[in-house]
This record gives C-alpha cells, structure tokens and sequence, in this order.
C-alpha cells in the first residue's frame, strides 16, 4: 500500500482521466477479490471436510442391531440439531396456545416440561444433552436469548426456563421414568423408538458408513416392506466404537425433506462437569411444584410418530409399519395428543378432506407423515399410512 | 524512481509513526468532544437507566417482570435475581437500534463530514496520505463502537447494583457462576458487542466516501441498517439472511449459557471481518481515487 499513499496526497490535482479511471477499476477489483475470497471460502470448506465416508469393518445388520442393544453408553454430552417437518400448516403464535392447552394437565408453568418438549413438533432446533449415567441427565433446548433446561438429578427432576425466570420442579420416584416421559428428542430416543418395531414387515440393512459429528459412524436403513405406510425409510447413523445411535433421519415415501431429522452436530464421551447437574432455583424465580405425577404424565403430550402405537387404551389394527391406531373420542383422557380435544375442533374440521366409505363418513387430516381420520361418530383412526390404507382400515375396522 | 523522489519520500514517512499516533489521538478527542457525539452516548447511558427502573417499579410487589410471559428483551426476568443482568438486557435492548444508530451517525459523518465542512483538503494536504487517513477515520470509528457498548455496559452496571441484589449468579443453562466471573463474562460480552459494529462501522465508512454531505452519509447508513434488519425479519428470504450483519448479533447472548455456545458467535464475528474487509476496502478503493474538490 505504501507507493499509494505518497503517491495520492501529492497527484490530487487530476491526471490523464483514462489513467485514473483504469486505477479506479483496479482498486475496485480489490473488494470483489474479497468477496469471491469469502465466497470461495463458505462454499468450499464444508466440502472439504467432508473427507468422505470412513472406511470401517463390515458389519452385518443383525450384529449392528446387537451393537446398538449392547451399546451402555454412561457418560455423554453434546449438541443435538433436530428438525422436523411434519407439513403441518403453520400455525404460528397458535402452535403456543395448543401447547398450552396440552399443558392444562399441569397448571400452565412456561418451565412446565410437558408444555416446552411440545415445541420440538415443528420447526428447527438445538438441543445440549449431558448424561451422567442413570441419575444425572439434563436436556437444554437453545432459543435465542434464552434456554430451557430439564434437569434430572437424583430424586429431583428441575425445569427452568430463563426466558420468563420460572421454575418447575418434580420428583423422579424411580430413575429412569421420568426418561420415558419426555417426547423423544436425541437420536437414541428415535432408534430405540424403532428398533422395538422391526419385525419380518421390516427390511434392515447396513448402508454404508458415514461421518457424524467428527465420529465414524455406521448407517443403518430400515425400509417398510409393507405397501399403504407413509414411511418411505429411515437411516440412523451408529458410532462405530460405541454403537450409539448419532443420527436419525426419516423420509417420507412422498420424498422431499426429512420429516424427521436428528443428529449431535457435536458429541464427547467424557464425564461432564459435576455443577453442569446442580441446580437450585433464581433468586425471585417463581417455583411450580409438580402438581400429581400420575396425573401430569398421563398428559404428557406424544410426539407425532407412535410408532407400533403402543398406547395404553387403543386399539392396533393391523401390524407392522400399516398398523392403524383406533379409539373413540368419547372416552377422554385417552387422547393421544392435547391439541385434538376441545374447542379447537371446529377449527381443525376445516383444515381436513372429507371422505366417506363403508364405515360411514369422516374427515381425513394429512401431514407428511401420519394422517388421522376422525369418523362422524367420534372415532379416530390413525397411523403413518396412505388416505386410502385408512379408509380401508376404517371400513375392516367396522 | 528518481533520487529526488526517494529522498522526498522518505523524509515524508520518517516522522510517520508519532505523526500517526498524534493524528489519531486528534481525530478522536474531535469525536468525542463533538456535541452529536455526547449526546449519543448520553442516550445510551440513559437506556440502561430507564430499563432500571421500569423492572424496579414493577417488580415493586414481588411480582415477576412483564407478567412472568417472557416478553421484552432477553435477559430482563432475570435482572431482579442479579443486577448483573441489567449489563446484558441493555445490551439487547441498544445493540438492535441505538448502538448500530449512534455508529452510524459517527462513521457516516468521518470522510463526509471533513468534506462537506471544506476540511478534507486540508487534512490531505498534510502529508498523511490518504490510506493512513482511511485507517485512522476507521480506527477512530471503531474505538467509538467499544466507547459506545462501554458506555452502555458500565452506566448499566451501576444501575444495576444500585437497585438490585448482586453476588452469584445463575446462567440461563440453570448452573451458577460466581460474580466475578460473571463481571468477566459481562466484559466479554461487551467486547463482542462492539466487534458486532465493526461491520456496521465499515459500512458506514464507505457510504461516507461516495459522497461529500455529511447527512447524507448518516441518513443512507442509518437507512441502510433499517433495510437489512426488516430483510432479516421476512421468512420468505431466510436463504439471504445469514450474510445479513446484524443476523447474529444477539449470539452474544450464547455467552451466558454454560457451556458457552460457540457457533453463532463464531459466525457472527466471522461475518462482521468479511463486512470489515469487503466495505473498508470498498471504501479504499473509492478513497484512494477520489476527486477532492471541496
């Protein structure tokens, strides 16, 4: 830069103008070069880390099924990208009054776990987990600005949103319960999820191996051999040396964009820090006792998959990946989601098709994933298969 | 080059190290002392005190703030629990608008300003060159960007161990932290505070080389940072918005999570050196070939 400097200070006074006009052109061509450097520099370094796929043992399905199974994975923390797409419309400041209304089990606490996991339904996430064997566990979920965090430690499960400052507090009767209680959101909860459900209608492969999070990782394909299911395939990507579950993916057979899609962006094994459990309520937080264990987790909002339906209370017909959950509105508190019940059913009504068959007429609701058929006497019908795979359920069903 | 010339030359350069320093020095006693400039930052001492006060006044009975919905910016339930928190609501509440305004109001003027009052000339024609004068007028800019953010945190800081309980403190993750470590990592948060205007203020500083008012130049950055902030609100442009400059400027807020969450503030700091980059040497380009006739 220096020959400029003297340069300009003394050559103000014009010069030949073609001459300048061309140093003008090239001084420009500085920021341009600049750009194209960061350009360059955004497009090519995710392709260069990608250093391809590791080269692992062969590995049988079966044996990678038993590795996951076996895998006793105690001391674990990291970062969880979840996204789901579930092509439900977008009902934006009313997905919170769902959630509240799902919540109305507890007492409407915004640190109230069973109201905040529902928010995991849609949208894209980032989720920390941390386990410290069975007793010590704890799941944040990032927002901007703010976090909620579950904190389960010993005998005392901790809720904690910093947005609005309030505390929830429950008790654990026995470890490992409270666990079942949260929707799934780390990749475990997913493939364990699955796992339980591969049968002969079931084909399993190994698809590879890929890299997640910096770790070798095996890949998992489950495909539906069944036709009528909305399932098209799920991929999960297990760590090679610890045969944890890393990564998630279902697609629908519809294709497109992954219905469901979790994976640690980032993951260590090491013990995490004793303080990272220890929680004690904010000065001035506003603390909300749990209220009836029973009760609230009889409420606990599911996530949209129930895979094999295994609700208490319902009815399966069918099996496999087609099978088709079944109850009858009448009985309340069988419901299997909070935002179905209530006075926003005439809403609802309006987002579904009409169908009618032998079982009489109803209204389909479709998402990319599980379509439901509300009959017009009060049955409900749903499971991850096609309109049609309903209807006939329905119709068999009578 | 001639003997002439390399003999002018370097005596135009020997000096140059103190006469740098001494220009420097000029340039941001004359900002600082700038009545505009005072009453900039007197309105960003002023935001910290009036949050103070709002959450004082309703938090008067016990009740949690804005009705315990976490409404407002981030951080203000928690600023009865500590008043370390003010340092942070403050910074969110002014890094959207007031801090990026008051910068821009400051760069917008540093090439323009010098032009429209007729002044330009004569700081050229003292033997800085221009390149140097550039690297000061944006040197100056930024140690603006880190008053401003100072400001706001220390006069938040003040007020919030006037008015609320200090001591330890709990992140958003729930875990604690002692005090002094949260003063540290208030700093640090002011810290990237201010690195988040550095690509405002370059910004800033080209648009105040293109043209010789020196309103102008505030009017276009100013306008120009309301355009990008309403583009970055719009779902329907979501592929654009992480180039946007003030995309991740609330990330400074992953420094209260325990661990610290270090993507988005990488990403921040990352975007604001290219922003730095493409618009100072934007501003270079037009600088260093610009026609000084006023």
């Amino acid at each position: 830069m220096a020959p400029y400097e003297s340069d300009d200070a003394v050559d103000a006074t014009r010069d030949a103008a073609s001459r300048s006009g061309r140093r003008t052109a090239a001084r420009y061509a500085v920021p341009v070069a600049v750009v194209g450097v960061a350009a360059a520099t955004i497009g090519l370094v995710p392709a260069l880390a990608d250093s391809g796929d590791p080269d692992l043992p062969r590995i049988s399905a079966q044996q990678l099924i038993e590795k996951i199974a076996k895998s006793d994975v105690q001391q674990v923390s990291g970062t969880v990208k979840i996204s789901t797409d579930l092509g439900l419309p977008d009902l934006g400041g009313l997905e919170n009054s769902l959630a509240s209304g799902a919540a109305q089990g507890g007492d409407g606490s915004s640190a109230d776990p069973t109201s905040k996991l529902t928010e995991l339904v849609s949208g894209t996430h980032t989720l920390r987990v941390a386990t410290d064997g069975p007793e010590r566990q704890k799941l944040s979920l990032l927002e901007s600005g703010a976090e909620y965090s579950l904190i389960h430690n010993g005998k005392d499960v901790w809720g904690y949103d910093s947005k609005s400052n309030e505390v929830y507090h429950g008790t654990a009767d026995d470890s490992g319960k409270e666990h079942r209680t949260k929707p799934p959101a780390t990749p475990k909860d997913f493939a364990d999820e699955v796992l339980k459900s591969v049968d002969d209608t079931t084909s399993v492969t190994v698809d590879g191996t890929a890299q997640v999070a910096g770790r070798d990782a095996y890949r998992l394909l489950i495909q539906p051999r069944q036709s009528g299911t909305t399932v098209g395939a799920i991929s999960i990507a297990v760590d090679a040396r610890t045969g944890m579950p890393l990564k998630f993916t279902l697609t629908p057979k519809s294709g497109g964009a992954a219905v469901v899609d979790a994976g640690f962006t980032q993951v260590s094994f090491a013990r995490p820090a004793g303080s990272t459990f220890d929680f004690t309520p904010p000065k001035g937080a506003k603390v909300t006792e749990e209220k009836d264990g029973a009760e609230a987790r009889e409420h606990a909002p599911k996530h949209g998959e129930d895979f094999a339906g295994g609700l208490q209370g319902l009815n399966v017909l069918g099996e496999g990946w087609t099978s088709v959950a079944t109850f009858d509105t009448g009985s309340e508190g069988g419901l299997p989601t909070g935002s179905e019940g209530g006075d926003l059913g005439g809403f609802l009504g309006s987002l579904g098709d009409q169908v009618s068959g032998k079982f009489g007429k109803g209204t389909v609701f479709s998402t990319r994933l599980v379509n439901a058929l509300i009959t017009d006497d009060g049955k409900v019908y749903a499971g991850a298969v096609t309109k049609d795979a309903l209807v006939k359920a329905a119709d068999a069903g009578k | 080059m001639s003997r002439v010339d390399a003999v002018r030359a370097d005596a135009v350069r020997r000096p140059s190290a103190l006469w740098t320093f001494g220009l420097l020095r000029s340039e941001l006693v004359t900002t600082v002392r700038r009545w505009r400039t005072l009453a900039l930052l007197g309105v960003l001492a002023a935001v910290p005190v009036l949050v103070g006060i709002a959450v004082k006044i309703e938090t008067r009975d016990g009740g949690p703030v804005g009705g315990g919905h976490g409404e407002g910016p981030a951080f203000i339930t928690q600023i009865t629990n500590n008043g370390l928190f003010l340092v942070f609501t403050a910074l969110a509440a002014t890094l959207p608008v007031f801090l990026p305004m008051a910068v821009g109001v400051v760069a917008g003027d540093a090439i323009a300003g010098e032009a429209g009052a007729g002044t330009l000339r004569y700081l050229l024609v003292a033997p800085a060159g221009r390149t140097r004068l550039l690297l000061i007028k944006y040197a100056t800019v930024m140690a603006f960007c880190l008053l401003a953010t100072l400001v706001v945190a220390v006069s938040a800081l003040a007020v919030g161990a006037l008015l609320f309980p200090t001591g330890e403190l709990t992140t958003i993750s729930g875990t604690r932290i002692s005090f002094a470590e949260g003063l540290g990592r208030a700093l640090l948060i002011a810290l990237v505070v201010a690195a988040s205007l550095v690509g405002m203020a370059a910004l800033g500083l080209f648009v105040s080389t293109l043209t010789n008012s020196g309103i102008a130049a505030m009017a276009t950055t100013v306008g120009l940072l309301i355009t990008v902030q309403i583009v970055d609100q719009i779902p329907q442009l979501q592929a654009l918005q992480p180039y946007l400059f003030p995309h991740y400027w609330l990330s400074f807020a992953d420094l209260m999570r325990e661990p610290v969450y270090w993507d988005d503030l990488v990403r921040n700091l990352g975007l604001q050196g290219v922003y730095a980059a493409v618009f100072g040497s934007a501003a270079w380009a037009r600088f260093t070939a610009k026609d000084i006739s006023v």
